[in-house]
């Protein structure tokens, strides 16, 4: 599990990678959260091209940094997710307020 | 039944736990020749289950998870994941999609995830002695994609 982050104007990238579980988010949250912080950014853009394993503990990540962006007023792009990561995300009703990227 | 391999895994109730716990039982499901699909469903129950123990069993405190892992005949796999922990006191209320008595960042699918990525879940708890999650999972492997 890394976490990559990258900025561009007032969009944040955060590509993640490799297992995302109860044990990893804990660790993910605590990054992800830190740079929301510092850069205050209008997007928060998730990538999960490199992610190869995720359970219902993703969404739990995904739904947090939503309440966690939006004190910023910054809205949440999820981007790039294979096919076992979109089941479970679309299982779970996000895309109703957080938007879904193909790439 | 009969049972043609069984694996029995006991191990601390620790997250750091979760990724090897998941892999060792898809590593049986292996032996059955299971499409990609059904090894991430494999892997994604019992990771729910397993995450269950650790945060709402023992509520993060010390305590062991019991796993036992069979292949059976008609290419059927069995898991049954058994913590000591506190118990559901309501199991059909747990299972509500979206019911979650773990805080912010829980999601409340973990019961939703494990009955839509098995074919069969049995639940049974008792209070203050711990609870049982039995995933049963066909695996029909890459012969039923074929003509």
């Amino acid at each position: 599990m890394q976490v990559l982050f990258r900025t561009e104007k007032e969009k944040l990238t955060v590509y993640l990678s490799g297992d995302i579980d109860h044990h990893t988010s804990a660790q993910i949250r605590q990054s992800v959260d830190e740079q929301l912080q510092k850069f205050m950014p209008k997007e928060l853009r998730l990538d999960f091209r490199d992610v190869h394993f995720m359970d219902s503990s993703g969404v739990g990540l995904v739904m947090g940094r939503y309440k966690a962006a939006s004190v910023y007023g910054c809205k949440v792009v999820v981007c790039s997710m294979p096919d076992n990561v979109a089941r479970i995300m679309k299982m779970s009703g996000l895309s109703k307020i957080i938007t879904f990227d193909e790439d | 039944m009969k049972v043609l391999n069984e694996v029995k895994i006991t191990a601390d109730a620790k997250s750091v736990n979760e990724s090897y716990l998941r892999v060792a039982v898809a590593s049986l499901a292996a032996q059955l020749d299971p499409t990609v699909e059904e090894l991430s469903d494999i892997k994604t129950a019992v990771s729910e289950a397993v995450t269950n123990c650790i945060v709402h069993a023992y509520k993060m405190r010390t305590g062991k998870i019991y796993i036992t892992a069979r292949l059976c005949e008609n290419q059927l796999m069995i898991i049954k994941i058994r913590d000591t922990g506190v118990g559901i006191p309501d199991i059909q209320k747990a299972r509500e999609p979206l019911f979650t008595t773990g805080g912010d960042d829980r999601s409340g699918l973990g019961f939703s995830v494990m009955e839509c990525f098995s074919d069969k879940l049995k639940v049974t708890s008792k209070e203050g002695k711990g609870t049982t999650v039995t995933i049963y999972k066909r695996i029909r492997g890459k012969s039923v994609n074929e003509p």
